[in-house]
């Protein structure tokens, strides 16, 4: 017999035995896993955020299919994902709490914001804090570098050109990343049909805001005054709204005198559209 | 051979600057700001308020904490507001704003305490304590604690740290010429109150100066040690290193290997305080720069305002690019002029705008490991740079980002000019936020427990 054949058989039947030996291991000490996990991951946006408090989109269909998170946790999905995910389970879906978009709270652009001094070091925003808080004469306003933007998964902010981060709320899914990467927490998830918003965080008085800032909140009480609802106060020389009171009927952005409070069209549309609904 | 340790860089020293300069008394500005929290630990709390007379040495605010200094005004006049400054460390915090009114009227409980013979250890260390002393050198430690050396830890040497390895800074050594008579009886006092045998006076080779006349009055248990000129020797840990050749453990203080360092300007200030009473209310600063018209030493009271400072060195030649506050290498650039020289401020440097670069976006690393061969806490700053910037915290303190004693070599030698002491900051600040968080989170979850 030739030595190839002789090998040819030998390396044939070697294979075939742990073949055999393979495939009854497989058999044998299968790990059962449930089958509904791969049919959720496979629903789930996959950007492993962390929004639902889960190590990743692995570990919260693990946990969903175990029961123990509810099928609306994963908040970049919002309501369709929590559909398919009721549709897998074969239950009712939970109620979708209102799609909650980033904001940011400081209005102090190139234009209306005052440098107190230039910072040339490395360009990342808590460097820029640890550098005396900062190169802004407003030690509570944005430092325009950028780490919500670098934070962002899903595209959904910008540096615009005034210097300010800016949101696109179709792409923002509220997954608090941005969030957290703000060293001056600037940024806060607001529900998308809210549409007054006082962008400024600065808590010091009326003057020294006017030092630095054209657009900052001075704490004049006019807004608190003109609201109807009782739903805006002043508070630590910022104006606060509650969320549970406004009716964005936009009185306090008439009368801002620095205009520090912003309404959104597109927002009040938005709310239009549920009012009518659930009427 | 020169004692020195392994890595560290050799930077332009510019001394001569200001080194031939003796010290000249300033008197403070019109307005003090003095911050309640100048030191390592926690912040002081104010013993007065608004529209109360103050006298010069009286405390104005303290601690019960272990860790953390009492405050003293360095001014007589009233105190026209408590309210939140901006700090030359970068953070903003509460500050005692006092109006001076010139006379510089002496508390009367400022009277010398018992000969140095007569007091015991803990009440030197009182002492030391009631007087608001913390390290000189910058780092701001409390004194009180470095000397206070736990039961069953035995300290042989106390090292006098006069190295002054950051660029164009004199004053310590010009303490060690003119302040000599205090510096000798403050180290022996700290000796006392530490258990020191033996005590090292360390200095670098660019004070050749001093050798002759220190060691002159050195006695049996006393020695002056020359070492390389090279930056950072006055670092803690490179001190203990060059000089006695022991490394202190990560994590822990000198004490653990026999030692106590504690700075020529600390040393005066404990004799001061046992001398005659006073409390630290000025110390020793250097304003210098290459613009600066009348660069020197200055005696400075604690709070006083940077526009004051200008005005006594004459002003600028040119137009000022940068204010820095402490050395070129480890000193923080401030942001406005009226900020307050506080305990550790040991110098004022001012650049012209040619001297201060915009450096720009770095270039990648070209992993020449220039800064692992510079660092002198023997660290690779480019792992650790690499880690915390893309958000691998862990890995970064499981390689040593905690030691990292910020002297900024490792930028300082970088061929691609990255930031890399930067980064290193960067993440020691991320992990003491996430340390409170997580304090808050637990304090927040234990259940209060009901009799």
């Amino acid at each position: 017999m030739s030595p190839l054949i002789l090998s040819l058989i030998c390396m044939g039947s070697l294979g075939l035995v742990f073949g055999l030996g393979l495939a009854l291991a497989s058999r044998k000490f299968a790990v059962e896993s449930d089958p509904h996990i791969d049919e959720i991951e496979a629903v789930l946006p996959k950007v492993n955020c962390g929004a639902c408090g889960a190590a990743g989109c692995r570990a919260f269909a693990e946990a969903v299919s175990r029961g123990e998170m509810p099928t609306n946790g994963c908040i970049p999905g919002g309501g369709a994902v929590t559909d398919r995910i009721a549709q897998i389970m074969g239950v009712a879906a939970d109620e979708m709490e209102e799609r909650k978009v980033a904001q940011v709270m400081c209005g102090g652009d190139y234009e209306h914001a005052k440098l107190r001094s230039l910072y040339d070091g490395l360009q990342d925003c808590r460097a820029a804090v640890g550098a005396s808080g900062g190169p802004k004469g407003c030690v509570y306003g944005c430092v325009r570098l950028g780490n919500c933007v670098k934070a962002c998964l899903f595209g959904a902010l910008k540096l615009s050109e005034e210097g300010l981060p800016e949101v696109d709320e179709k792409k923002c899914t509220g997954c608090n990343k941005c969030v957290e990467a703000c060293p001056k927490d600037i940024i806060e998830l607001r529900p998308v049909s809210m549409g007054v918003h006082v962008r400024c965080r600065s808590i010091e008085k009326g003057p020294q805001v006017r030092k630095w800032c054209s657009v900052g909140c001075i704490g004049c009480m006019r807004c608190e005054k003109a609201c109807p609802s009782d739903a805006i106060h002043v508070l630590n020389n910022l104006a606060g709204v509650d969320y549970s009171k406004c009716t964005n009927c936009g009185k306090c952005v008439e009368v801002c005198p620095v205009g520090c409070i912003e309404q959104q069209g597109k927002a009040i549309i938005v709310r239009n559209a549920i009012n009518t609904k659930s009427n | 051979m020169l004692k020195s340790f392994k890595g560290g860089v050799h930077p332009n020293y510019h001394k001569e600057l200001t080194c031939s300069k003796s010290f000249v008394e300033v008197k403070a500005s019109d307005v003090v700001i003095i911050p309640l929290k100048m030191h390592i630990g926690a912040e002081a709390k104010p013993l007065v308020k608004k529209g109360d007379q103050v006298l010069v040495g009286q405390k104005i605010a303290d601690t019960d904490a272990y860790i953390g200094a009492a405050v003293h005004s360095s001014v007589s006049g009233t105190v026209q507001k408590i309210d939140s400054t901006l700090l030359p460390s970068g953070l903003r915090g509460p500050a005692i704003f006092i109006n001076n009114d010139g006379n510089y009227q002496l508390d009367p409980s400022i009277k010398p305490h018992k000969p140095l013979e007569e007091l015991t250890p803990r009440e030197i260390v009182d002492i030391v304590r009631d007087s608001g002393i913390v390290g000189l050198g910058g780092a701001t430690f409390p004194t009180h604690v470095k000397l206070c050396v736990p039961e069953g830890k035995d300290v042989e040497y106390l090292l006098i740290n006069a190295a002054e390895c950051e660029p164009y800074l004199s004053c310590d050594h010009r303490t060690l010429l003119e302040r000599t008579d205090d510096l000798f009886y403050g180290m022996k006092a700290a000796a006392k109150a530490c258990g020191a045998d033996h005590i090292k006076i360390c200095i670098e080779d660019n004070k050749k100066d001093c050798l002759e006349f220190l060691t002159s009055r050195c006695g049996s248990d006393c020695e002056v040690v020359l070492l390389k000129t090279k930056y950072p020797q006055g670092g803690e840990k490179q001190l203990i290193k060059a000089v006695l050749n022991r490394e202190v453990p990560s994590g822990t203080l000198p004490y653990e290997v026999g030692v106590v360092v504690i700075n020529v300007g600390t040393a005066v200030a404990i004799a001061e305080a046992i001398k005659t009473g006073m409390p630290l209310v000025k110390r020793a600063v250097t304003v210098t720069g290459s613009i600066v018209n009348n660069p020197g030493n200055f005696i400075v009271p604690i709070g006083t305002t940077m526009d004051k400072l200008l005005e006594v060195v004459g002003g600028t030649k040119e137009k000022i690019g940068r204010i820095i506050y402490g050395g070129p290498m480890m000193g923080i650039a401030i942001h406005e002029t009226d900020e307050p020289v506080v305990k550790g401020t040991s110098g004022i440097l001012i650049l012209s705008e040619k001297e201060s670069p915009v450096i720009g976006e770095p270039d990648p690393c070209i992993r020449c490991a220039r800064c692992v061969d510079h660092c002198p806490m023997h660290l690779m700053p480019n792992m650790l740079e690499r880690y915390v910037s893309k958000g691998g915290l862990d890995k970064a303190k499981s390689m040593g980002l905690l030691d990292c004693i910020e002297c900024g070599c490792c930028s300082y030698v970088c061929p691609s000019k990255r930031h890399l002491v930067q980064w290193i900051k960067v993440g020691k600040m991320e992990i003491a936020m996430q340390k409170r968080r997580d304090a808050e989170n637990h304090k927040r979850s234990t259940p209060v427990a009901t009799a």
